[in-house]
């Protein structure tokens, strides 16, 4: 243990302290018999979940709805990523790529969740909103491990077709693109996976899915239903897990 | 040879390039339906007077000092609600990944008497941890806040629960990654859970342990003001706030102080993880 530890150490504790105070929490409150009893009360209401047809129906309808937004949304975001990326690898010159670079950095800073509250403003409830949340921010991802994948990609099969005279879009489409369309493929599965998960819990700020669903059957203290909306996301994302572990095993084996 | 460049000018794969991408419109043809895609809403009259208004005002950042004040004062709370929250997450954590390392079980060494009763412990706690963690924090918040009411206590007990889940389970993996050998040696010399763990597993783990906690912590920042947007307290209940209001200047200026947040954060975490090591 050096000095510099206790001084990490001190610093760390502090910091709890403070915050605890700043909050003015009591812990012996929040850990006392009577908050214990009323937070039991609160979670066995959830209990039994909510399995009649009709709303089993109506959950289904939003997991559909779910894997929609994501699947939209990401398609949205590997289109503009991908018109993002041109400039941003430097193909038009340092300004554009300056300039890209600035907007994909722009769009990606900004949480999912922070777009789709936004987006609920702009288009309204629904899952428009999410689709264009979860488009925003992909792209920003998106369009710089594309441009990053551009940058790095060889420059000697486009250069040989321009020498033989090709114009520099079928340079482009024949001499570059085909060494790393996998790759994007790849980013953009990768992001639908991820997007998935996202897509299912946007909803909580209204932007559709099973996030609103479960929003709006707490809001109405129904809580089966709830239970049941939660159910529904731990299975949407436990089989997104599987079916993605299982893909990747069979690709690499 | 002229008429063989002017073939060359054809795309053979032309066709089936274009017929995987009708299949792949075609496929995604009822995920437009389902999201209700509609790009005219963005472009109608009415709707777009509405967005040009808001828009318009994200500038200037509102800088008044009284809001100024205000966005100090969320901003030190959304670090008070991370920082608690991982007190919380590291009360949970800490026993419960005692609880399932494997390698700290002294039944294991030979047939006693607690084998059975030690598995039979371990198998719940590690449902309990797969729970907490696979329910998404924000879904915790909103549950949190219909519990015990709007504001910080609700988002502390939310990242306490799913970051409790996520560092059990993480820590239990560390015990385990590490060379386990002094601690299987303490406990075959007669050493107690306690002694073991103090001497023959935890100064292998600390280094690994204290880094991810602390990236950890990094990333309760950004969830706790992700959390604030479905009530529970700190920055991102005033942005929903301000939203609400459609005052976009205070939109704005809470942006940047979180993008300066996430900045500084990263910041003082890389600075700790180092000074660790």
């Amino acid at each position: 243990m050096r000095p510099r530890h206790w001084f990490a150490i001190t610093l760390m504790l502090a910091a709890v302290v403070v915050s605890f105070v700043y909050l003015a929490l009591d812990v012996r409150q929040v850990f006392s018999a009577d908050a214990a009893a009323q937070m039991w009360g609160y979670f066995v209401r959830f209990f039994p979940p909510d399995f009649s047809p009709e709303y089993l129906a109506q959950a289904w309808r939003g997991t559909l709805e779910t894997i929609a937004i994501s699947a939209v949304g990401t398609l949205l975001a590997a289109v503009c990523g991908m018109l993002l990326a041109l400039p941003a690898s430097g193909r038009f010159g340092l300004a554009a790529r300056v300039a890209a670079r600035f907007v994909l950095n722009f769009l990606r800073s900004i949480p999912e969740l922070v777009w789709a509250a936004l987006m609920v403003f702009a288009v309204g409830l629904g899952p428009f909103a999410g689709t264009l949340a979860l488009a925003w921010h992909t792209t920003g991802v998106i369009g710089r491990l594309f441009a990053e994948t551009l940058e790095n990609a060889p420059r000697e099969p486009a250069l040989a077709l321009q020498l033989a005279g090709a114009r520099p879009a079928g340079a482009f489409l024949y001499g570059t693109l085909p060494g790393v369309i996998t790759q994007f493929v790849a980013y953009t599965l990768y992001r639908w996976e991820i997007n998935i998960r996202m897509a299912a819990i946007l909803g909580v700020v209204g932007a559709g899915g099973l996030g609103q669903m479960l929003y709006m059957s707490l809001s109405l203290f129904q809580q089966p239903q709830a239970m049941t909306i939660i159910l529904a996301m731990l299975m949407l994302v436990g089989i997104v897990d599987a079916a993605s572990a299982w893909l990747r095993r069979r690709m690499a084996g | 040879m002229k008429s063989s460049a002017v073939s060359l000018t054809r795309d053979p794969a032309a066709l089936p390039r274009l017929a995987l991408v009708a299949l792949l419109v075609l496929l995604l043809w009822p995920g437009f339906r389902l999201t209700e895609f509609d790009p005219g809403v963005l472009f109608d009259p009415r709707n777009r007077e509405i967005i040009g208004r808001f828009l318009g005002t994200f500038f200037p950042l509102a800088l008044s000092g009284e809001f100024l004040r205000l966005v100090i004062k969320s901003t030190f709370e959304t670090l008070a609600i991370a920082t608690a929250g991982m007190t919380f997450a590291l009360v949970i954590a800490a026993p419960l990944s005692l609880i399932v390392t494997r390698s700290l079980s002294i039944s294991r060494i030979g047939p006693g008497p607690g084998l059975w009763p030690g598995r039979l412990l371990r198998v719940p706690v590690r449902v309990a941890l797969m729970l907490f963690r696979s329910v998404p924090e924000i879904v915790w918040a909103l549950l949190f806040v219909r519990a015990v009411g709007l504001g910080p206590a609700a988002g502390v007990l939310a990242i306490g629960i799913s970051y409790g889940g996520m560092l059990g389970k993480v820590y239990a993996e560390i015990f385990e990654s590490g060379d386990t050998r002094p601690t299987v040696a303490l406990l075959e010399s007669g050493g107690g859970h306690v002694g073991a763990f103090l001497y023959g597993m935890l100064p292998v783990a600390l280094p690994e342990l204290v880094s991810y906690t602390v990236y950890r912590w990094e990333c309760a920042i950004r969830a706790s003001v992700i959390m604030g947007f479905v009530g529970a307290g700190g920055l991102g209940m005033q942005m929903e706030l301000s939203m609400r209001m459609l005052n976009g200047g205070e939109v704005s200026t809470m942006l940047v102080v979180f993008l300066l947040l996430v900045v500084l954060a990263d910041g003082i975490s890389a600075g700790l993880r180092k000074a660790i090591e």
